[in-house]
């Protein structure tokens, strides 16, 4: 990268060992592999290597300790085919729609709290905070939160519903999935707040100041100067959102012990299927189906950001352009 | 922006407020309502509504109870030794790729970046299954070295961030140290090193923040729950799914958080910066 590894080595005969190695081609490749080979061995070994197993391990039918035969595609099949199964993407939905709203609900809080408002160090914080909380003890908190006539049917009841029309908040199966998702979006929402909140803080004040002479209102401002700038962490939260969706575990781990009344996610679905029926073909199966959404989403993300905002990141760039020239 | 102030604008600002209220109740409640649970005694906690505040404040028996008998104690020394050990592998094998990534040009350097990239991008939790078996393999089930090593093995968010701040680290200091006559080691160690503080800020507290709520890994790698705690596994162990004495959840609860609720408070704009830098920034 720079021209520090320019300096041509200069070779002299009889040299010492330190003259050797201080030559700068001979320490450059000391550093590189001595430096590297940690973290290139512990990436192969947790990432590659399991990853190419797992492919492997999903066309078979097999426990930890031993191979009972080749399967072929039929852990696939059973994924798609098993209601049991397929059931939890369905459920999975649930927490795929409870997290766009917690992404909606992060922006219009991160927006209104990075222009001046009275008490916004203490709403942040408030909102921050149960991020940064246990996720078993958030599952405790919420068990108790839910149970029949305590908190949240208190708070309710004063707020004039009575008890007999409320549902079962864990219990009912029609309800009970939503509940979850409500405690997700309680953790999750605040960390998307800051993330935002902090991106829009790196936008150029004077853009804001320059629009309004355009004559743009708050909307124009949000649309075209705050929305185009936090794009990049936008897409990367909607990215995580999708994989947290499939992924879900300590809500329904905690609360209704292990997803029971029909809250098990997709992955404590795969976590019961490896670590307690002990299949691990299609443990593996489905953690590759799990891999190739998170693959597919990602990529179909990014290209359809880039095209929505395909506008609107050019009007910045014109505008950032153009103070410059001021 | 504008300074006359119309019946619109004053029905938007309230609107704002309220909105902004309304989320800051819904964000604390939870929290209050398990903090008055945890001071109540048994009938005291049976009898009054379940968001009062309790009578007697100083009421430390749920708390006392909690921690004799969920070993939580022990977890938190687990806890906090895995962290320090995992924070100080991360970031000495982070700092170093980086390093190396940054800094030269070498054969096979776009592909180190490439795996590592490809790496964020293949879901951690997929691989449970194969790395559980691989650790079967290794033996290193049940032992707390190799929890350690998966929880440092597995990171690739801390080398993104100590990359992206190298790259903002003039290459001139190198330069001119290599002209005093600095090795290679003697600029990363002596010069590079120290000028990464606030990155190392932010991996410490992202993955201080992760190893100390991180169930999932300690619940399957460390087993054998009378010989290790962590937090997390104290607490679900202890609380587990059919106990039903919610003033001693909550209290057991309010012990966990108490720590990170101080080390917010004390810490709150590192915490902000970190998670911004964490993040991929546009």
């Amino acid at each position: 990268m720079g021209p520090v590894n320019n300096i041509t080595p200069t070779a002299t005969a009889n040299t010492t060992f330190r003259d050797w190695f201080i030559r700068p081609n001979v320490q450059k490749w000391f550093v590189i592999v001595s430096f590297a080979i940690i973290p290139v061995f512990m990436l192969l070994l947790f990432t590659y290597y399991p990853f190419l197993k797992m492919i492997e391990f999903s066309f078979y039918n097999m426990s930890y300790t031993k191979v009972r035969g080749f399967y072929g595609l039929k852990n696939y099949i059973d994924i798609f085919s098993k209601p049991e199964l397929f059931s939890t993407f369905r459920i999975s939905l649930y927490y795929m729609v409870g997290a766009l709203l917690q992404i909606g609900l992060a922006l219009y809080f991160a927006t209104i709290l990075s222009f001046k408002t009275k008490g916004s160090a203490f709403y942040k914080g408030a909102m921050f905070f149960p991020f940064l909380i246990n996720g078993i003890a958030i599952g405790f908190i919420f068990k108790f939160f839910y149970t029949r006539g305590y908190v949240l049917d208190t708070v309710l009841q004063f707020l004039g519903i009575p008890l007999e029309s409320l549902p079962y908040w864990l219990r009912d199966t029609t309800i009970n999935n939503w509940s979850l998702v409500a405690t997700s979006l309680w953790k999750y929402m605040g960390q998307n707040m800051v993330l935002f909140a902090g991106a829009i803080m790196s936008v150029d004040p004077t853009l804001y100041e320059a629009a309004a002479i355009d004559g743009a209102n708050k909307w124009h401002q949000f649309r075209f100067i705050i929305l185009p700038s936090i794009f990049t962490v936008l897409t990367l939260n909607v990215i995580l959102s999708i994989t947290g969706s499939l992924s879900a575990f300590e809500p329904p781990y905690v609360i209704t012990s292990m997803g029971g009344n029909g809250t098990a996610t997709y992955f404590i679905k795969m976590h019961q299927t490896a670590h307690v029926q002990y299949k691990v073909g299609l443990a593996c199966a489905m953690a590759v189906v799990l891999a190739l959404i998170i693959i597919i989403v990602t990529v179909i993300q990014k290209l359809a950001f880039k095209y929505a905002f395909r506008n609107a990141t050019t009007e910045t760039k014109v505008a950032k352009k153009s103070k410059g020239a001021k | 922006m504008g300074v006359e102030r119309t019946p619109k604008d004053l029905f938007f600002k309230f609107l704002k407020h309220l909105s902004l209220v309304v989320c800051a109740i819904a964000c604390l409640l939870p929290l209050i309502s398990c903090i008055f649970a945890a001071f109540k005694s048994s009938e005291e906690f049976a009898m009054t509504s379940k968001v009062a505040p309790p009578q007697n404040w100083l009421n430390f028996e749920n708390f006392k109870m909690f921690w004799n008998e969920s070993g939580i104690a022990q977890g938190f020394i687990t806890s906090i030794f895995v962290m320090v050990v995992v924070i100080c592998i991360s970031v000495m094998m982070g700092s170093m790729i980086a390093y190396v990534l940054d800094r030269f040009k070498f054969v096979g350097n776009s592909l180190i970046r490439n795996a590592f990239l490809l790496a964020s991008l293949i879901p951690g939790l997929a691989m449970q299954v194969t790395i559980y078996k691989m650790m079967v393999n290794m033996n290193l089930v049940n032992s707390l070295f190799g929890y350690i090593f998966m929880m440092a093995g597995t990171d690739v968010i801390s080398i993104y961030i100590l990359l992206q701040y190298f790259e903002n680290l003039p290459v001139a200091l190198d330069e001119s140290a290599i002209i005093e006559g600095c090795t290679y080691y003697g600029v990363f160690f002596k010069i590079l090193f120290p000028l990464l503080r606030p990155a190392i800020v932010t991996c410490m507290i992202l993955k201080g923040v992760g190893i100390y709520n991180e169930y999932y890994n300690a619940n399957l790698y460390l087993q054998d729950k009378k010989l290790f705690k962590t937090v997390s596994t104290a607490l679900y162990t202890y609380l587990g799914p059919t106990k039903s004495q919610y003033e001693i959840i909550c209290a057991g609860v309010l012990i966990c958080t108490a720590p990170i609720l101080i080390i917010f408070i004390l810490f709150q704009k590192q915490i902000y910066n970190g998670m911004t830098n964490g993040a991929v920034k546009g």
